[in-house]
């Protein structure tokens, strides 16, 4: 079963295009990397199918239903900079937001809520960190807040912007448990990653795109050297190193 | 003294006051999420842009009619608004050039309508001229109780939508994601801010009401990093300088409010930069102090 459908998907910025007739389906359960040089369109190609930025053609299908319908399956966590992290609230404020789509308008989230959303704290490790102001979080802690209130959101699906920049050991520990915890339960999981040396660890499947996907399958067949040249053209530095990697992998 | 005491017993005061505070805490309010929103400016834009929309209704009518000029004013600060993101959609302009250029264009109408008023159609009469800085004694029960009334919904509205407003502004595409309407949101965030505006500008006057927008939030957030009571704090700041201000300037004839509110405002805006309990300028050193001490 494909739990996501994703058919030529165009997106233009100012006449530029920047993504180009996009096409792939994800099998249930999986783990996708979606990988590829810089300005290729990574976050550009979630935002298009979460409906955060215009699309100018294209289809999203969740479970064989249209994207609409379904929206209450999908759970996002946008990059950590998207946010102003000075804004006045605490971890668990934050993490209480994950339930504002099931709450629904005008209600205030009740202690069922706030209960929930604690153990959505404990589950990525920062429980201690509650009533702290997110401006006194550091990076990997901010991380962690971030999933937690994705857990919050109990989502089918979910769509991570770059969860692994700039983030210390145990927050790395953490969104990789909860990767494999979701993959347990059946949970579908489309990454945005930049660290090629990583990949083979932690994604079953690999999108591999610029602009256009190059490939998209289970990694070990996707993952390749020709492929990777394909998807980085001219970006060689990075390469040498990745080939070296491979040929003794 | 004596004076004080009879001017708080007359009921005409006690009108005037209730207006001021509601009116004070309504802006510092709805100022929290627009601070937050980084808008401060569009708000000081929209205010200046409301007094040729009161010029414009007065020469059409050539009454003097509340409903009449606070209708003008919402059409002109709603233009204005609209102009500022339009010109930051379609060209190369940044918001903060874009403001300012509206900004002026605006408030020089209106300056130039005011002055064609005031030489052709008796403005003195007319009192628009109170409308630059605000004159709380000028106004009727009328006025005051549009006042009273607007700032009410505003609170209203702004409780009601609070947990709504908070998301779409701390983090809009999350939000989106939920399947939360961020752009409606925005517009009735943006529609509160018009209206506080709009009601508050014969108190406060055109030029200076956006500072009972901006400063009382800031001022709040050297108090508290929860965003519930820093809008609450806020809230009450703004009422404070509100009835101060009115009380000064109905006293002390003839001083416009506007300005008095301001400085009311800023007084205690100041004393939250020095002494806030968290962030206060002066209690960060003793804080800094102590810990070196032990």
């Amino acid at each position: 079963m494909n739990a996501l459908e994703i058919k030529n998907i165009s997106v233009t910025y100012d006449k530029q295009p920047a993504l180009e007739d996009v096409t792939f389906s994800v099998p249930e359960g999986s783990l996708t990397g979606i990988i590829g040089p810089n300005g290729a369109g990574k976050s550009t190609l979630i935002k298009s199918i979460l409906r955060l930025i215009p699309k100018l053609s294209g289809d999203v299908k969740v479970y064989g239903k249209p994207y609409k319908e379904q929206r209450k399956m999908i759970g996002y966590v946008p990059q950590r900079s998207e946010v102003d992290w000075d804004f006045p609230t605490n971890a668990l404020d934050v993490v209480l937001m994950g339930r504002y789509g099931h709450i629904g308008w005008l209600k205030r989230p009740g202690k069922k809520e706030k209960q929930f959303a604690m153990e959505c704290l404990e589950k990525v490790g920062m429980q201690d960190y509650a009533k702290r102001q997110i401006s006194q979080l550091s990076g990997g802690q901010q991380q962690r807040v971030f999933l937690a209130r994705a857990l919050a959101q109990d989502a089918q699906i979910y769509f991570m912007d770059e969860p692994f920049a700039g983030v210390d050991a145990a927050t790395e520990k953490a969104i990789m448990n909860l990767l494999q915890e979701w993959k347990k339960q059946g949970k579908t999981v489309l990454v945005v990653h930049h660290d090629l040396q990583t990949v083979r660890d932690y994604f079953d499947h690999c999108l591999l795109l610029n602009k256009t996907p190059v490939k998209f399958g289970p990694t070990d067949k996707v993952f390749t050297y020709d492929n990777l040249q394909e998807t980085y053209g001219g970006a060689l530095s990075i390469l040498t190193q990745e080939s070296t990697l491979l040929q003794e992998g | 003294m004596n004076s004080l005491i009879e001017f708080l017993s007359n009921p005409n005061t006690q009108w005037v006051l209730t207006g001021s505070i509601l009116l004070g805490f309504a802006s510092g309010l709805i100022g929290s999420f627009v601070l937050l929103k980084k808008q401060s400016l569009i708000g000081d834009a929209m205010a200046h842009a409301t007094l040729p929309g009161v010029c414009i209704a007065y020469i059409i009518s050539g009454v003097k009619s509340t409903p009449l000029f606070l209708t003008g004013a919402a059409l002109t600060g709603l233009l204005a608004t609209y102009f500022i993101q339009a010109i930051v959609k379609h060209s190369r302009i940044k918001t903060d050039a874009s403001i300012g250029v509206v900004l002026s264009v605006f408030f020089g109408i209106g300056i130039v309508l005011l002055t064609y008023i005031t030489k052709n159609m008796g403005g003195n009469q007319s009192g628009l001229d109170d409308f630059i800085f605000g004159q709380a004694a000028s106004m009727v029960r009328g006025d005051i109780q549009t006042i009273a009334v607007g700032s009410f919904l505003i609170i209203l509205f702004t409780s009601l939508f609070f947990k709504e407003f908070k998301i779409a502004v701390f983090d809009p595409n999350y939000a989106k994601g939920l399947g939360i309407p961020v752009g409606l949101i925005n517009s009735i965030l943006m529609a509160l801010v018009i209206g506080v505006v709009v009601v508050g500008i014969q108190m406060v006057g055109v030029v200076l009401i956006a500072a009972l927008l901006i400063t009382p939030p800031l001022a709040a957030r050297y108090w508290t990093d929860r965003l519930g009571l820093m809008s609450f704090i806020s809230g009450i700041i703004g009422a404070l300088s509100g009835v101060v201000g009115t009380t000064v300037s109905t006293i002390g004839e003839g001083l416009p409010t506007g300005p008095l509110i301001v400085l009311v405002t800023s007084a205690l805006f100041l004393l939250s930069l020095l002494f806030g309990k968290s962030k206060g300028l002066i209690t960060r050193f003793f804080i800094s102090k102590g810990v070196r001490h032990t």
